[in-house]
């Protein structure tokens, strides 16, 4: 990519005018930016969807006994909220979002490396997340399976589970293509001078998620084809009576589901690799083995899948292995803990909105990576198996994780993308409460599941009831904060003070560039001669 | 760029002998189910077929002739299939 | 598709980057094939004796002479970049010719060998399979699963080198830049590699 451009007084790419106008200009665009920002703007619709329906679950568990629903509605609402959340938010979420917006530019590229594959990537998108959500409306009631369609009961209920299973599988394609592109990209189009070992670490984090998209979705893929034939055709692959073995199904959706935790994990990981420097004014503590770990979490995450099924009767070799690389994986994820904190020691660190996010997941990170420990352990796991613990565990990785991060590289990107400052002291007020809520909400599901409650039931007996009012206070304050922080961004995109090129002062390609971009990124390609946190 | 550039052409009879060997292999594998081997037959089925797909990676597909990066890659995702098989069946070998 | 992407601002041209793309493209495939194939271990391996029956269903013949169908056509598709890297476009359209017609016999074959099966009564939720063991049941639901899903491949495969057939005639594949014909011999490749383990597993493990 050598050619010159004409040179031209060159607008942004939110005000460049293509071949087409209005809507159509975007959902048309083959433009990696507005495309990153289809998806932003899609995942808010969903995520607010799904926010409400988890919020709904913890109102019906502010008391015991039924309250503002019924068993089933509760059902069809966990499993809902599960498959929205997963497949809709936090599977795609960092990667096709800032992925999409930052990869090309933090390499010194001007797009991705299959530009219309790429649009086609958000169509399909859109496409499984329509089906998705129909199983809500059409046919014979709602999916009430959870989001892990277990067998034999996915194809035993008489619940609409087909559009359901379906969109899934559809949005797999989504994830595969998005991977596919991002490698290529990766591979291809890095500036002249950047060698592997010069590239920042979020492009290093989505090169090493970009192979578990690739690798591990066709297994679901391939997985729910199954279950769909299954209840279409009565091939018997995983139900008891024609011979199948339901476990194989949790094998094979495992296989996915749990490198799926780490393409979910992995860029939240990269893009506090990015925050922490810049705020820190210090190159990261530990280039090389950021990178390495990541690679390793990446592989090691393939062959842990069976922890989520240690009481499941699998054979006493099987839980004994998975419980040990379940040990092991922690490993890589530890080494990048202690080499964010080395790099935030002895530095003089600025206290913005963006660090502040990143500080707090290294917090609740940490909470549900140690946590997570428990549950691997195999005689903890028999007994918090299927409580409470494992969804406060999770929503501590996820939602703390993910989640965090992803909240992190909005109000770190924000300016880049949007080209307008937003309101710090609301940020950082909508932070605060959000945080706090954040733990009121999960902290005490630890305590719960310890003593015995277990998931997904709507109702439990009376002497959960403290525990549960804490827990829904929190899910009510953790909202607020939330709408705090989007309703300021949202507010800011149009009306904040114009943003600089570098406004906090970072080293990577992206900083180099106008805020927002134009269409083409830079107007020559840079070549690269330091290393991406080149402070001193 | 190095658009059109792709240095290496592969004689027609190179193919040729390719699928000669591959037909051999084929016709072998036949024959060798027929005779009662007791579980080796399947064995011996299955190095053919992985012999047969390293010819036709090799050759068919250009991986010989190709970067090398391709047939790392290759062989790395072989690699995983085969452990993932392997580690499926760390349950049901001691079930 | 994958390949000949351009971008609205400049048409730049990467046939090394389509190639990679189709790599990955064709992992992905191997996995989602992959998946399928850790199914039929598992359950060969817990129903040994009735997958060596219902083995014997199947037609030693047709399936042998599908593999050779299959590893002659991936041998003309093959040549057919040499012969397109030679300038010799009538040949290159003439060898994928031979593919596209070998893959519509293979089709035909297994058309046949389908409704040679139907009409037996074995098929998915039949009355005579329902009798059987339950690892024949198995078997076929696998055997018509995975031949099915290959058959599948096969008609996409077909499409995609017809397709290509004609940019060929219309000379936007030519001698400098043939990087979708090779992604389409690659893809038909696989095809032919995932039958390889096929053939075997289900025709020769009686």
């Amino acid at each position: 990519m050598t050619e010159t451009m004409k040179q031209a007084p060159t607008p942004s790419f939110l005000e460049y005018q293509g071949r087409f106008k209005g809507i159509f200009a975007w959902i048309f665009s083959t433009d990696h930016k507005r495309i990153g920002l289809l998806y932003l703007y899609s995942m808010l619709v969903f995520f607010s969807i799904a926010a409400t329906l988890g919020l709904m679950m913890k109102l019906e568990l502010i008391a015991p006994g039924r309250t503002i629903m019924g068993a089933q509605t509760y059902n069809s609402f966990f499993t809902l909220h599960g498959i929205t959340m997963i497949f809709l938010i936090v599977v795609p979420g960092l990667p096709a979002v800032f992925g999409n917006f930052f990869l090309p530019i933090m390499i010194g590229a001007k797009d991705v490396a299959f530009p219309k594959l790429n649009l086609f990537s958000w169509w399909i998108y859109i496409a499984g997340a329509f089906i998705a959500l129909s199983s809500q409306f059409l046919g014979d009631g709602a999916p009430d399976t959870g989001w892990t369609f277990y067998a034999p009961y996915s194809f035993r209920t008489g619940t609409n589970m087909l559009p359901a299973v379906t969109g899934a599988f559809v949005l797999g394609f989504s994830s595969i293509v998005t991977g596919l592109n991002f490698i290529v990209t990766i591979h291809r189009l890095r500036a002249p001078g950047m060698k592997w070992m010069k590239m920042p670490l979020f492009p290093w984090a989505l090169y090493g998620t970009a192979w578990i998209q690739v690798l591990a979705t066709p297994i679901v893929g391939i997985t729910l084809l199954m279950v769909v034939l299954e209840r279409t055709l009565q091939i018997g692959f995983f139900d008891p009576s024609l011979g199948g073995d339901p476990i194989l199904y949790q094998h094979l959706f495992w296989i996915y589901s749990h490198p799926a935790v780490y393409i979910m994990i992995l860029p939240a990981m990269g893009v506090i690799s990015e925050i922490i420097p810049t705020f820190a004014r210090k190159t990261i503590f530990g280039y090389t083995a950021i990178v390495v770990s990541t690679l390793a979490i990446a592989f090691v995450g393939y062959f842990v899948w069976g922890h989520h099924m240690f009481t499941s009767g699998m054979s006493g070799v099987a839980l004994y292995t998975f419980s040990i690389l379940t040990f092991l994986v922690a490993i890589p994820s530890a080494i990048k803990i202690f080499n964010w904190v080395a790099t935030l020691h002895k530095a003089s660190i600025d206290l913005q909105t963006p660090f502040l996010w990143a500080f707090c997941f290294l917090f609740v990170f940490m909470i549900g990576g140690l946590s997570g420990m428990v549950l691997g352990a195999l005689s903890a796991n028999v007994h918090l198996h299927d409580t409470a613990f494992v969804v406060a565990h999770f929503h501590y990785i996820v939602f703390g994780g993910t989640g965090f991060a992803f909240f992190g590289a909005l109000h770190y990107w924000f300016p880049k993308m949007f080209g307008r400052m937003y309101d710090k002291s609301w940020a950082n007020i909508g932070l605060a409460i959000f945080f706090t809520g954040f733990n009121t909400l999960y902290l005490p599901m630890f305590y719960l599941g310890i003593t015995g409650m277990p998931r997904r039931y709507y109702d439990y007996v009376e002497r959960f009831h403290g525990p549960n009012i804490v827990s829904s206070m929190g899910a009510m304050l953790m909202i607020t904060g939330l709408i705090i922080v989007i309703t300021n961004l949202v507010r800011s995109a149009r009306h904040g003070a114009k943003a600089e090129k570098d406004p906090w002062k970072g080293k990577t390609l992206e900083w180099t560039v106008d805020s927002p971009p134009s269409l083409e990124n830079f107007e020559e390609i840079p070549i690269v001669t330091q290393d991406p946190y080149d402070y001193e | 760029m190095e658009n059109g550039q792709h240095a290496h052409i592969v004689k027609y009879k190179t193919f040729v002998v390719v699928l000669i060997v591959l037909l051999v292999f084929t016709f072998s594998s036949v024959g060798i189910t027929q005779i009662d081997l007791g579980v080796y037959s399947v064995t011996a089925a299955l190095i053919f077929a992985v012999l047969k797909s390293i010819l036709v990676l090799m050759y068919f597909m250009h991986l010989k002739f190709d970067k090398k990066v391709y047939a790392l890659m290759t062989a790395g995702i072989i690699l995983l299939l085969m452990i993932v098989i392997l580690v499926t069946f760390l349950d049901y070998l001691y079930r | 598709m994958i390949m000949n992407d351009h971008t609205q601002i400049d048409e730049h041209r990467d046939d090394e980057g389509a190639k990679t793309g189709m790599w990955i493209f064709i992992f992905t495939e191997l996995l989602l094939f992959g998946g399928l194939f850790i199914v039929y271990s598992v359950y060969r391996y817990l129903n040994p004796m009735a997958f060596h029956m219902a083995a014997e269903e199947l037609d030693i013949f047709i399936g042998t002479a599908n593999t050779v169908i299959l590893l002659v056509s991936s041998m003309t598709i093959a040549m057919a970049i040499t012969s397109i890297q030679l300038k010799r476009k009538r040949l290159t359209l003439i060898l994928m010719g031979i593919t596209v017609l070998l893959a519509l016999l293979f089709l035909v074959n297994k058309y046949f060998e389908w409704t040679g099966k139907i009409s037996h009564g074995i098929f998915p939720g039949s009355e005579i399979l329902h009798q059987s063991s339950q690892g024949e049941i198995l078997f076929f639901g696998l055997y018509y699963a995975m031949t099915g899903l290959h058959a599948l491949h096969i008609i996409v495969g077909v499409t995609f080198i017809g397709y290509v057939m004609w940019l060929v005639k219309t000379d936007d594949v030519k001698y400098d830049d043939y990087v979708i014909l090779e992604n389409s011999a690659l893809y038909w490749h696989l095809v032919d590699l995932i039958w390889i383990f096929l053939f075997p597993l289900f025709y020769l493990i009686t």
